[in-house]
């Protein structure tokens, strides 16, 4: 293992690891993701067999935090290349984590009741 | 010797008396256009001698990559998880129908092979990043990046076989 994992702490630095650890998720999602589609080429009950898996409350969970880490890494992903890009990025990198952060809230909710309205009449009733 | 011994007692004598020649920091440059400041040869000038660099532009053209890359993905994975987890119904009306439905258009055709060769190289050199960052010993490095390779081009090829191939009267 490399020694000392941690550098600066703060803003800067853990928005990098969140952005690491997202992006690895994602990642592996993926994979699986293009297996599961894949099943159209064997047959359609394959395939709606395996995405029968994607309804159930419990993957609606996953389904949620996968959106989670996809939004994150989309906003995060746009505030690296304005650091990057625009004179003034490495100035406002805070405030633009700050933005990126307000407006995954914001989307997290909205994003509540679309994913997961079903799983939640699933296992109340109606 | 004599002569190097002449040449240093004169130029002794003339910074002594606070005469102005070579050696001055301040004042009128002690060169001009008869009288020319010594080239100075740059220590690592490159020369009909210097070796080529073996190792191009890969990791800047990488680097450039994920930001352009990332760009049109926002746009192509966000208006994917509006279509399939928000839209009508949410995942719940996903299925081989609605797969076939959406693939009898080219447009879709195209969105989602440009998804998937964008989101798997976007990926794979996120992870190589990664490899680089936290494996230190050669070899496992070698058979991570191997394996992480491998993977990359077996999912790339095997979505785009699926997307170009695929039949909605397969049964």
């Amino acid at each position: 293992m490399p020694a000392g994992t941690l550098y600066r702490g703060r803003e800067g630095m853990w928005s990098w690891v969140a952005h690491r650890v997202t992006g690895v998720l994602i990642f592996f999602f993926l994979f699986v993701h293009v297996l599961d589609t894949a099943l159209v080429r064997v047959s359609p009950e394959a395939y709606d067999d395996v995405v029968a898996t994607y309804k159930t409350p419990v993957v609606a969970l996953l389904e949620y935090g996968l959106v989670a880490a996809i939004l994150f890494h989309a906003l995060n992903g746009l505030r690296v290349i304005a650091v990057d890009f625009w004179s003034k990025g490495p100035r406002y990198q805070k405030q633009m984590l700050w933005g990126a952060v307000g407006v995954w809230i914001v989307l997290m909710v909205g994003a509540l009741y679309p994913v997961l309205g079903h799983a939640v009449r699933d296992v109340f009733g109606s | 010797m004599s002569a190097n011994n002449t040449v240093a007692d004169s130029s002794a004598g003339t910074a002594g008396s606070g005469g102005s020649t070579v050696g001055t920091v301040e004042g009128v440059s002690p060169y001009d256009v008869d009288n020319p400041a010594p080239v100075i040869e740059p220590p690592r000038k490159r020369t009909a001698k210097t070796p080529k660099s073996t190792r191009g532009n890969f990791e800047m053209a990488a680097w450039l990559f994920m930001r352009l890359s990332g760009v049109v993905l926002v746009v192509l994975v966000i208006g994917h998880l509006l279509i399939q987890l928000v839209l009508d119904g949410g995942v719940s009306k996903i299925g081989f129908a609605f797969v076939a439905g959406r693939w009898a258009s080219p447009f879709w055709q195209v969105w989602d092979l440009l998804m998937l060769w964008l989101a798997m190289l976007h990926g794979a050199n996120g992870l190589r990043t990664i490899i680089n960052d936290y494996a230190e010993r050669p070899n496992t490095r070698l058979w991570l990046k191997g394996l992480l390779y491998t993977a990359t081009v077996f999912t790339i090829l095997l979505g785009s076989l699926v997307i170009f191939t695929f039949d909605p009267n397969i049964r």
